[in-house]
């Protein structure tokens, strides 16, 4: 993949419009069409790119399989946390009002914090999924 | 804290799951799952205690109300199913540890307590969850993280037979997605006691409506193929005989009991109080549970694998819950929820000798258990009293059961049923008396000094298992009273 | 309230037994799973089309006078769910089937047969 002049400089290009539209969508979420796990995705989307034109080694050095394992896991700790927080504020589980002073600011954040552990969960299993499929050896060849 | 019990059952172990994938030490995965596992029991019998004292109970998640958000409902019914679930993970998580470095890769040891634990997680969901879509995801959650777990073990077989329970069980379901879409369809709501409140209010019940009738024949075939009724049984036999001995003692004792859970579910909460049940559906499943009870015990009397042996035996034995379920009567259901809790004993039991026999031997092939008797006492007594249970002696759990499930046949009229019933007994003394006999009286004279006795770890949850067969063999009020008033609320008498 | 009228339900049907043939009549793994995720696609329609109100648009707040009809949303959010549920399942899938052919050398069902037979 070293001569692909054209595919290399358009992914280089396009790479980072692609992550900055899944931010857009993630942080949108809350006031329109959007959330955590098309954010995750299309944020995957960008890293997938990126492993097809540069090659697994190159990727894995821009995100290892250790920090998606921990990034998975993190984004699940970080939704079931914000719903215990919620419950040690006198709520119940994800009861986002409680997180605030107004019910209206802690359902936005309340919002914000899931759609982040989504997110963040999403866009690291993706990517391992891909690094899975992507890292095997074929043994009959 | 008392009123957060209902979320936390579900959210330790699936918050446990993700701890478990940061860290890469077996041994502090495995602590952290001991822990869970053991609060999960406490709370299973804290819930089970205000259920008994106060009545159901609601939670409502995100504290929106019952018609709009998912609400957690626990009455006596799941509350029973709750505390099996949770006894059996409390004794599988102690016993986990040294079965699993025999039979699992080292590298992949870490993993499996995360997947062991979102499995659990995905069983008491589908078991505490008061709304039917919620049902659907904790299903598929619990699925997908046992066909992962079957795969586990080191032998090839083990790949294609979570292959093909896979391929079966996203159809089944997909059955289930199906049958509770159609019901959305009908009443606009997913929540269940609302569900059943408008099919009631708007008559669709007593008129017979077309749609209705097709979502029930979904949910039917869908969940009788995760519960492994008779002509759907196909993926549990290698499922349970390939995968590791954790994973089976699990799966065997937990798995089909919360699919016949959610049959109860529907078929008697949504359905109303089963008159139209014991017409329709009941009838329908009478054949299948009949044949699952003879074919499932003769296919076992000559399996060489003892492991499928008792698979085979745990397909007959889920005959016997559902024959109770079609009665429809309160005894026929006491008899059928009782079994639920007996089978869970005896099953867990007869699988951890299993993975005891295989800690030491390597093989659980008939031939293999000459002179085990002498050489592993402690496991193959135990083996002996779960094969007890099994048949329904008196004195063991399992008589309490197949007694109660006689005497409502009885009560219904159905003589031949009754009499099926005890020759299905007699099938399942003959198999286990196979093993009994080749283990105890067909001595291995080569092996036979050398005792090879499990450690320590394996023999303390099997044999609680084996005092608790006898328990509750001896007194069985507690779950019988508790079984019995999960049947009078299905029917909706006398609460 | 004729049979064209209701073509939602007839595309679905048509998908899901399509679906279920290859499930059942194909023996390679890859097939296999072809099949159940045209299968499960099937009953995201099913569930996609029920929640279409006629005349409805998406269910965003539009501004300006008047009751907006808006398409129940709630079918679409229950779906996204179960499209996700199916990812993991066609996942676990090929994990599976990735394992098999490392093992067995093969991913048609009556070859692994013969195999596990042989031993």
């Amino acid at each position: 993949m070293h001569d692909h002049l054209i595919l290399r400089i358009i992914a280089k290009m396009f790479i980072p419009f692609i992550l900055l539209f899944a931010l857009y969508v993630q942080f949108h979420g809350d006031y329109g069409p959007g959330g955590g796990f098309q954010a995750g995705v299309i944020f995957a989307s960008a890293l997938i790119l990126y492993t097809l034109i540069f090659g697994l080694e190159t990727a894995m050095r821009v995100v290892s399989p250790t920090a998606l394992r921990i990034l998975a896991a993190s984004g699940v700790l970080i939704y079931g946390g914000t719903g215990v927080l919620c419950m040690l504020r006198g709520g119940n589980f994800l009861e986002y009002s409680m997180l605030a002073a107004t019910p209206l600011a802690g359902q936005h954040l309340g919002i914000f914090l899931i759609e982040l552990g989504v997110g963040t969960t999403v866009f690291a299993v993706m990517v391992m999924l891909f690094y899975g499929f992507s890292g095997r050896k074929d043994p009959s060849s | 804290m008392n009123a957060h019990l209902p979320v936390l059952q579900v959210i330790l172990p699936l918050l446990g799951a993700p701890l478990c994938m940061l860290t890469r030490s077996a041994r502090l995965n495995w602590l952290i799952t001991i822990a869970v596992s053991w609060s999960g029991f406490v709370i299973s019998l804290l819930l089970a205690q205000q259920v008994w004292v106060n009545g159901p109970i609601t939670y409502n998640m995100g504290g929106w109300v019952a018609p709009w958000g998912i609400t957690y409902h626990i009455d006596a019914l799941n509350a029973f199913v709750l505390i099996i679930v949770t006894m059996i993970a409390a004794l599988v998580a102690p016993y986990a540890r040294r079965s699993i470095q025999k039979e699992i890769d080292r590298h992949r040891q870490a993993v499996f307590y995360a997947l062991l634990l979102l499995c659990q997680a995905g069983l008491l969901g589908i078991v505490i969850t008061g709304d039917a879509f919620n049902m659907y995801v904790f299903l598929e959650l619990s699925s997908l993280s046992s066909y992962a777990l079957i795969a586990m073990g080191k032998r090839r077989r083990g790949l294609t037979a979570a292959f093909q329970y896979l391929i079966m069980g996203t159809i089944g379901a997909t059955f289930i997605l199906i049958g509770i879409g159609l019901l959305y369809n009908l009443t606009g709501t997913l929540n269940i006691l609302d569900l059943a409140e408008q099919l009631n209010k708007h008559h669709l019940i007593a008129t017979g409506n077309r749609t209705l009738i097709t979502a029930f024949a979904f949910l039917t075939v869908g969940l009788s193929l995760k519960l492994a009724l008779f002509p759907l049984h196909l993926w549990l036999p290698n499922a349970y005989s390939y995968a590791p001995s954790v994973v089976t003692i699990f799966l065997a004792a937990t798995a089909t009991k919360v699919a016949v859970y959610m049959l109860l579910r529907f078929c008697f909460t949504i359905l109303g109080h089963g008159a139209l049940f014991q017409m329709t559906l009941g009838k329908i499943i009478l054949l299948p549970s009949l044949c699952a009870i003879f074919i499932g015990s003769i296919v076992a009397i000559f399996q060489y694998d003892i492991k499928r042996m008792l698979a085979y035996s745990s397909i007959a034995q889920i005959g016997y819950m559902t024959l109770g379920i079609t009665m429809a009567t309160p005894l026929g259901l006491t008899a059928g929820i009782l079994h639920l809790f007996n089978h869970a004993l005896m099953k867990g039991l007869l699988f951890m000798t299993m993975g005891a026999v295989i800690y030491r031997v390597d093989s659980v092939y008939l031939s293999d258990f000459r002179g085990l008797g002498k050489r592993m006492p402690w496991t193959m007594a135990a083996f002996v009293i779960g094969g007890l249970s099994l048949m329904g002696v008196p004195l063991t759990a399992g008589f309490i059961s197949k007694w109660y499930l006689v005497k409502s046949a009885l009560e219904c009229g159905w003589w031949p049923v009754a009499g099926l019933i005890l020759i299905g007994s007699l099938l399942a003394v003959i198999y286990v008396w196979r093993v009994v006999e080749t283990a105890y009286f067909n001595p291995d004279h080569e092996l036979e000094q050398r005792s090879c006795e499990a450690p320590l770890s394996l023999l303390l949850p099997m044999w609680i298992l084996v005092i608790a067969n006898i328990y509750f063999g001896i007194n069985s009020d507690l779950p019988l009273s508790m079984a019995a008033r999960a049947a009078n609320l299905l029917l909706g008498v006398g609460v | 309230m004729n049979l064209i009228g209701h073509y939602n339900y007839l595309i679905s049907i048509f998908l899901m037994m399509v679906g279920f043939f290859v499930v059942i009549c194909r023996g390679n793994l890859i097939k296999k799973l072809i099949g159940l995720n045209i299968f499960s696609t099937s009953v995201f329609i099913l569930y996609i089309t029920m929640g279409k109100v006629a005349g409805g648009t998406a269910p965003i707040v539009v501004p300006g006078p008047g009751p907006h009809i808006y398409t129940n949303p709630l079918p679409h959010v229950l779906i996204l769910t179960a499209i996700v549920v199916g990812v993991a399942t066609t996942a676990v899938g090929l994990a599976l089937t990735v394992r098999i052919k490392e093992r067995y050398g093969t991913i048609e069902e009556d070859e692994i047969r013969l195999k596990d037979e042989s031993l």
